[in-house]
């Protein structure tokens, strides 16, 4: 592998400028005349907007402009759109309700944005849109899914009876409910899977730039896609035509699903820019992030899993209600259904399922893909039910998993997927031994010498990655293909550029994919440049989110590379006057096998364009591309144990140990690899332990909209994790490489709830376990 | 409007802002050191850490005009020449950072309880004194794994986890 090649904990070529300061976000963007915007929000989660006066608000100091919906619509900028149609089981398309970038008639949740006020600093923005007088006739408002398909619930779009967007269905229903009819044991749960705030530490930001000389629009923006948010923008908004919009997505601080989305913002800003005459930034203080980035999770679901005599699962029956908020953002409609019924079976071989899933109109910021996108909530609501089962049973719940595994592959489930490759008996052995499950009585018995219960649990998780076949996701709905492209540009001198559709914003695709190119021709990274995150730089892409940069981004670097070795094999073939299946690439030289004829690296590169010497035919230069369109899904898996502490004093849980034994395949930086785990584990304990979005029921406000109300995660809220690998490679693309994003968010929650309830010897909890919960359920069995 | 002057990064800077201009706020849009960042508004977040009169604060809860007359250290401030700071270099070794936008408040954080903790910093005193830093992309492991690192390599005696 060389020290810089695939399988090296390569350090990162990206961290300088990140520990120096120099990091280039989108809020450090300035340009000559640059000024500010602030956004005028609804303060009610549902009204009718009576009128608008601006007269007070455009005389304040500083104010260049204020600009309102009806002025959007007159200049025909077009509704946000979900970009994935779902049909519901009648045939009928899903109900997609108007989405104004600025609302013009009618608000739908707190923060929709109503107008923008361009000023000359951000204080004076800020106080010219408080004198803004937004004249509201307010209307009862509904948060909750379940709540809003009732009959007599306040309505939200025209086109939605009973708020449901549709009623979807995966599966076989008369199969699955035949059986748990003739099932030796059903066990049944009610689960509640809690809405989440993503919280990428850089809040959104945008930079407006309209050059009246060119007619052209740049746009910097916090997106995991600049190409996708470019095609929309286009297609969809009527912003701009590709040609004459640039979008760039320069360092992104995070994003786990937030940032892929195209919001109101960013088409507001480019249109206010072209009106006012003025490069516009608007950067989200952190209350707004809360009050406008989509959300994610919020499931209600029932479940009910059947077992034969021999506690084999027989059948698997979910009923969903998914809340995706006041109008459906990008991929919405995708997250609790593809993303989620597929995934149903598990690691298990269940012969019968069927998923139904109603999703909802609520007066809620949209609900969209949030680390891990329906996986975890299909992953939680399994594992919950396995580990309650094994307890309804009376089997160890190690036990119930290893005889309900799938062990031949290719496998496929009643719910679309085919499994290609794994081996879970191998994760949950690792994670077993490293947490040493056999000592855990012995763990118990010493803490309750100490007043303390201990409890343990674990969860055995299965995703799928590398999204996706882009002839699959179309029969499914999606709007758009999900390949990825690359261009390998080898400079004369022998350096590398290597454009890239995928975005890192945090995951370190400047080294990893840098790694690919020393891997293969063995030249240092340092030689080598990824360039990504602008559509000016880069053709197209689909950008990064379900792990999918690995499988797929690098699997089309993987095809240009190709392309370029086999042309450079030709050129060093006829410069050395042999054959050039003889030709090898080793240590950055390309040598004649078994001969002592070598070139360096750097001089076919050079002959390449100086072309005084090429094969007869060959075209000069030595740049290629490549688009890679994969051909399954990547499903990576594996086993998390959880063990906790809870004092019965307080409620208060500790977690002693979390171990987590995953199967991303081949894996090409180990350490970078580590550090995706250990942020999805810390997403995923905040999501059980702590983190919670709760709008009052009764009015709509958002009361967890700072970080004074929503519990992220502290260091000290959280354990070292202990992580191990198994590598079953994927044979679904060039590299082996299944992705390891989004398992840590998707594997921990069930695994911390199963040790919370272990301990407590009451399984009615929901998440997130708070000291409150934790201490009244445990007072509810004692 | 307020003139306003400190030594930054170990120059005398001076510049006009609005009386109400916060201290991150004066080092981003009038210094242009847009290595400090803004991540909330209720200092929680801890990405706008800096050192004023070498101690660390978080300059998004001071106003500029509070820290007029100052000694004011940033991220911009801390390497020397082309060399890493012994906590930035430990950061990197240790994959203390993904996105980065935490990291400089982490790393102004960081030095300053090295320097106040020396040899007494162990995985848990460096979880609790982080309490002010948020991070969502690390699960914080190797930004603890990194800071005890520098500790050690700075003069502490503990090693690091794992």
């Amino acid at each position: 592998m060389g020290v810089e090649g695939i399988g090296a904990s390569v350090a990162r070529k990206e961290d300088k400028r990140f520990l120096t300061g120099k990091g280039r976000y989108t809020d450090d963007m300035s340009v000559p005349g640059m000024k500010y915007a602030f956004f005028v929000r609804s303060p009610h989660a549902h009204a009718k907007i009576k009128s608008i006066d601006m007269a007070a608000a455009k005389d304040m100091p500083g104010v260049i402009g204020i600009l309102e919906g009806k002025q959007l619509q007159a200049d025909a900028i077009g509704n946000i759109i979900c970009g994935w149609m779902i049909h519901s089981k009648d045939g009928s398309p899903m109900k997609m309700g108007a989405w104004r970038p600025l609302a013009n008639d009618t608000v739908r949740y707190v923060g929709d944005a109503v107008a923008i006020v361009v000023a000359d600093s951000l204080g004076e923005a800020r106080d010219a849109a408080e004198a803004v007088v937004v004249d509201y006739d307010v209307l009862p408002a509904v948060t909750q899914a379940v709540k809003a398909l009732e009959a007599g619930q306040p309505q939200l779009h025209p086109e939605a009876a009973n708020n449901l967007i549709f009623d979807w269905q995966l599966g076989d229903a008369a199969a699955a409910d035949k059986a748990i009819a003739e099932a030796a044991h059903v066990t049944e749960m009610k689960i509640h899977n809690n809405r989440l705030a993503p919280n990428p530490m850089e809040p959104r930001a945008t930079l407006g730039i309209y050059d009246s000389a060119e007619d052209h629009y740049t746009c910097y923006t916090t997106s995991q896609n600049p190409h996708v948010a470019r095609l929309v923008m286009s297609a969809f908004y009527n912003v701009a035509p590709e040609n004459k919009l640039r979008v760039i997505a320069p360092d992104v601080g995070g994003g786990f699903g937030s940032k892929i989305y195209i919001y109101p913002e960013e088409i507001v800003c480019l249109w206010a820019s072209k009106k006012t005459g003025v490069p516009v930034k608007w950067t989200c203080d952190r209350t707004e992030a809360f009050l406008t980035d989509a959300h994610g999770r919020d499931h209600f679901s029932t479940v009910k899993m059947a077992f034969d005599k021999d506690n084999r699962i027989t059948g698997l029956k979910v009923d969903t209600i998914a809340n995706l908020g006041a109008y459906m953002s990008l991929f919405s409609s995708a997250v609790p259904t593809y993303l989620y019924a597929t995934l149903l079976s598990g690691q298990y071989a269940i012969p019968a399922i069927h998923a139904n899933v109603r999703t909802v109109y609520t007066n809620t910021v949209p609900v969209d893909a949030y680390r891990g996108a329906g996986r975890p909530e299909a992953t939680y609501l399994l594992e919950r039910t396995m580990e309650t089962a094994a307890r309804e049973l009376g089997v160890s719940p190690a036990e119930l998993r290893r005889k309900n595994f799938v062990r031949t592959f290719p496998y496929q489930t009643p719910v679309i997927m085919n499994y290609d490759a794994g081996d879970y008996e191998a994760s949950l052995e690792a994670a077993m031994a490293a947490a040493d499950w056999n000592g855990f009585a012995a763990r118990k018995a010493e803490a309750a010498g100490r007043g303390m219960k201990r409890g343990i649990g674990m969860s055995c998780y299965i995703e799928a990655c590398g999204i996706a076949p882009s002839a699959a996701v179309g029969s499914l709905g999606a709007g758009v293909g999900l390949w990825e492209s690359a261009e390998v540009r080898v400079n004369a001198v022998g350096t590398i550029e290597v454009m890239t559709g995928s975005h890192s914003h945090g995951q370190g695709h400047e080294t990893t994919f840098a790694q690919l190119i020393a891997d293969r021709f063995g030249i240092p990274i340092d030689n080598v440049n990824i360039v990504h995150g602008d559509t000016d730089k880069v053709q197209m892409g689909m950008g990064t989110y379900g792990s999918r940069s690995g499988a797929v981004g690098m699997s089309a670097v993987v095809k240009a590379l190709d392309k370029v070795e086999a042309k450079a094999k030709k050129i060093a073939a006829h410069l050395m006057e042999a054959d050039e299946s003889d030709i090898v690439i080793e240590n950055g030289e390309l040598k004649v096998a078994g001969t002592d004829k070598t070139l360096p690296w750097f001089q076919v590169a050079l002959a390449a364009y100086t072309a005084h010497n090429l094969p007869p035919g060959m075209e000069p230069g030595l740049k290629e591309g490549a688009f890679y369109d994969p051909s399954n899904f990547t499903f990576p898996a594996g086993c998390y144990i959880c063990e906790v502490e809870v004092d019965p004093e307080t409620g208060t849980t500790e977690i002693v140990q979390f171990v987590a034994a995953d199967d991303f395949g081949n894996i090409i930086n180990p350490m970078i690899v580590e550090g995706q785990v250990h942020g999805g584990i810390a997403q995923g304990i905040g999501q059980a332990l702590l983190e919670n979005v709760h709008y009052d029921p009764q009015n709509g406000q958002l009361i967890t909209a700072s970080y004074m109300d929503y519990a992220m995660p502290r260091a000290d809220d959280l354990p070292s994790f202990k992580l191990s690998h198994q590598n079953t490679p994927c044979p679904s693309n060039p590299l082996g490489i299944k992705g390891c994003g989004e398992a840590g968010a998707i594997g921990s929650p069930p695994a911390l709830m199963n040790a919370i309830t272990d301990a407590i010897g009451n399984n009615n909890l929901t998440m997130p376990a708070t000291p409150q919960k934790v201490w009244s359920a445990l007072n509810a069995v004692n | 409007m307020a003139k306003v002057k400190m030594t930054v990064n170990g120059r005398h800077v001076g510049a006009e802002c609005e009386d109400r201009t916060l201290l991150v706020h004066f080092l981003r849009e009038n210094l242009a050191l847009t290595g400090t960042h803004v991540g909330c508004d209720t200092t929680q977040c801890g990405a706008c850490v800096v050192h004023m009169d070498g101690r660390s604060v978080k300059s998004c809860t001071i106003l500029a005009a509070q820290a007029a007359g100052s000694t004011i250290l940033t991220i911009e401030g801390i390497s020397n020449g082309g060399e890493l700071h012994p906590v930035q270099a430990a950061f990197k070794a240790n994959h203390g950072l993904q996105c980065g936008f935490c990291t400089p408040g982490m790393v102004m954080t960081a030095i300053d309880m090295i320097r106040r903790h020396g040899a007494n910093l162990d995985e848990a005193t460096v979880r609790a004194e982080l309490d002010g830093n948020i991070c969502r992309c690390t699960g914080y492991h190797n930004i603890v794994k990194s800071i005890l690192a520098a500790a050690a390599e700075m003069g502490g005696v503990k090693q690091a986890a794992e």
